[in-house]
């Protein structure tokens, strides 16, 4: 017994040391996960709207946004007509002034959306919150959305695609821009280009809540001039710009 | 009328089989093509992430608008009482069928996910005009189809003008839809016009009388058949009608570009600084298209000939097809205004810049395919029902 007793003891050892390294270790990976499922879990209501501020003339000459992007959401650095491109970068000059300007140019998540109004399936959609995405199961991929986007915001996809990041599934043939890391913000966090911005220390992109009238967004929005791009076309865009 | 007798197209002719085999290896060039795009992904054709729509959708919409043009013939019968057309009424039906399964095949063949038809057919967006034209599409070819069984068939012969109707008004907004595909384009420069829609209307009538008056000369090439040349003659007057009809829509729609300041730079692209398409433009869709064949069908010796009939008519067939690329691909060509009065100094994904195109031979199969499938269709039609009117001669064709 006493043999017994004496293997007993390491055993115990063994499960209180291995019940303390998965406390450690696992429990905070569960907590933070019982974090994000509870924030997910949430439904989506139009009492948020998201939206972006983009300070042009803190946008320097970097690509940190489209970098964190392509990382984030498994898109390929490659830059050719047939490559996907949730965000690029485009550098556009006032030709009265000669005022050069840098700015990222990415799905404006319309509140009109005209990809969503011409997509015959309903592929393309506006969740209550703004965030304008693609439905990857119902696109059949006839590219109307992108002949009716006014911001070239949208890629289709040429060839089979490797290596896909499961937050965000992309298949041969469908229609894809950018989602606002809606994965992210469903978690709590900021898209991965404006964290990108900020780490940058450029801290261009200013991204919130523009319902929350006590958001920072909101607040500056109220307070300072900011543009949309093709104002004209009245598609209500809920990403704007200052300095341009 | 009523004695007007049909036949059946004579299929025991070695032409008969060679066109059915050429066709039949156009259609299987055509169904390859999709496989490969299938399977490789739109990598392999011209377009891109700027020219999203290519050469496929120039033959599909080409065939759409035929489709809806060729029914005039029978319309012309039916609406406004022209017997001289009825023998003809058949023909028309059938052709405005075959040219639509044609087009719209080519169009779900370039879908990325052609496997999805399904979703198309059961997911409805009707915001979208696109689902209108599902819809739209789905039920002209519906009713044709009776339109052709009432003319066919004696019993229903009462119901005939009926369905005539009620086709002709169908197509009317099946081509206004059509046109209206590009019309809504807001974001688009050279297409966001209504005007799109009625120039979409002249343009199937050119097209659609254009291709039945080659079918129509093809089908009695050779065979027992004659020809009425008084009918051809008509039709051919009609033809130059719409021609030029269409070519005033075209003056008229650069005139509404022109008249604004800020978007005469659609006037500039298309008519003198943009490249190959201000070549084509002015080459192949006015020179080609229209200039060309209305001298032909208006010159007083040589517009009576039907070889001469024929090259005309072939011409505006070629010439539309180029007009159709002028406006598709080179209306994207055409920079998009994204950034209004800023110029783009750089851009990874094309702002401000013309985009280039180049067609691949995939693209071309796809949609020699589809025109392939319209002609094999109507052919097995020809052959199976009693389609063709024999010779009318002259003295049982009424004057007007």
């Amino acid at each position: 017994m006493s043999e017994t007793h004496a293997d007993a003891t390491p055993r115990r050892q063994f499960l209180k040391y291995a019940a303390g390294v998965l406390s450690v270790t696992v429990a905070p990976s569960v907590l933070l996960h019982t974090f994000a499922t509870a924030e997910s879990s949430e439904p989506v209501s139009a009492q948020r709207r998201w939206g972006l501020l983009i300070d042009t003339s803190k946008c320097a000459n970097c690509s940190a946004c489209v970098t964190a992007c392509q990382q984030e959401n498994g898109l390929s650095s490659e830059v050719n007509d047939t490559v996907a491109q949730w965000i690029r970068k485009v550098e556009l000059q006032q030709p009265d002034t000669g005022k050069v300007t840098s700015l990222p140019m990415l799905c404006q998540h319309c509140q009109q959306p005209p990809c969503v109004d011409v997509c015959p399936t309903g592929a393309s959609f506006q969740r209550a919150d703004g965030i304008v995405l693609v439905d990857k199961h119902i696109c059949i991929g006839c590219r109307y959305c992108m002949m009716a986007c006014p911001y070239k915001a949208r890629s289709f996809i040429h060839e089979p695609l490797t290596e896909q990041k499961a937050h965000a599934p992309r298949g041969k043939g469908t229609v894809e821009s950018c989602t606002l890391c809606v994965h992210r913000v469903d978690a709590g966090e900021l898209p991965a280009c404006v964290s990108a911005c900020g780490e940058s220390g450029n801290k261009a992109m200013l991204f919130g809540d523009l319902n929350d009238a006590n958001s920072p967004i909101a607040q500056r929005l109220k307070t300072e001039a900011s543009t949309a791009l093709r104002a004209d076309l009245r598609l209500q865009p809920n990403v704007r710009y200052q300095g341009i | 009328m009523s004695s007007v007798t049909y036949h059946k197209l004579a299929g025991q002719s070695v032409r008969f089989y060679a066109l059915l085999l050429l066709l039949a290896s156009m259609l299987g060039g055509g169904l390859f093509s999709a496989w490969q795009m299938e399977h490789h992904g739109h990598i392999i054709t011209g377009m891109n992430n700027h020219i999203v729509w290519g050469m496929p959708h120039i033959f599909a919409i080409f065939l759409i608008l035929a489709a809806s043009g060729v029914l005039n013939v029978a319309s012309v019968s039916v609406i406004f009482g022209k017997e001289i057309y009825k023998p003809l009424s058949r023909l028309s039906g059938l052709l405005a069928i075959s040219l639509l399964i044609g087009g719209l095949s080519i169009l779900v063949l370039d879908l990325g996910r052609p496997d999805r038809l399904i979703v198309a057919m059961t997911h409805y967006n009707f915001t979208s005009i696109f689902t209108w034209n599902i819809l739209l599409y789905n039920g002209f070819i519906a009713i044709v189809l009776v339109y052709l069984w009432f003319m066919m068939e004696r019993r229903m012969q009462p119901y005939y003008p009926l369905a005539g109707k009620i086709a002709f008004v169908w197509r009317l907004v099946l081509t206004t839809g059509t046109g209206s595909i590009f019309g809504f384009l807001i974001a688009r420069e050279p297409y966001g016009t209504a005007l799109l829609a009625p120039l979409f209307i002249a343009l199937s009538l050119v097209f659609g009388k254009a291709v039945f008056l080659l079918i129509l000369m093809s089908s009695c090439y050779g065979g027992q058949r004659e020809l009425n040349q008084r009918v051809i003659i008509r039709l051919k007057n009609l033809l130059a009608m719409f021609s030029v009809t269409a070519l005033y829509l075209v003056v008229v729609y650069f005139l509404t570009f022109a008249y604004f300041e800020e978007q005469r730079g659609v006037v500039r692209f298309f008519l003198f600084e943009g490249g190959v398409y201000t070549a084509l433009f002015w080459l192949g869709q006015i020179g080609l298209g229209v200039l060309l064949p209305l001298f032909l069908l208006y010159h007083p010796r040589l517009g009576q000939q039907l070889r001469v009939i024929t090259l005309a008519s072939v011409c505006i067939v070629v010439g539309g097809l180029i007009q159709l690329y002028v406006l598709i691909i080179g209306g994207q060509a055409f920079p998009l205004d994204t950034f209004s009065g800023m110029q783009v100094l750089s851009s990874s994904f094309g702002d401000g810049q013309v985009h280039a195109y180049s067609p691949s031979l995939w693209e071309l199969s796809l949609g020699a395919g589809g025109v392939a499938l319209a002609l094999l269709i109507a052919l097995l039609a020809m052959r199976i029902f009693d389609i063709l009117p024999a010779c009318v001669s002259e003295e049982q064709i009424p004057t007007f």
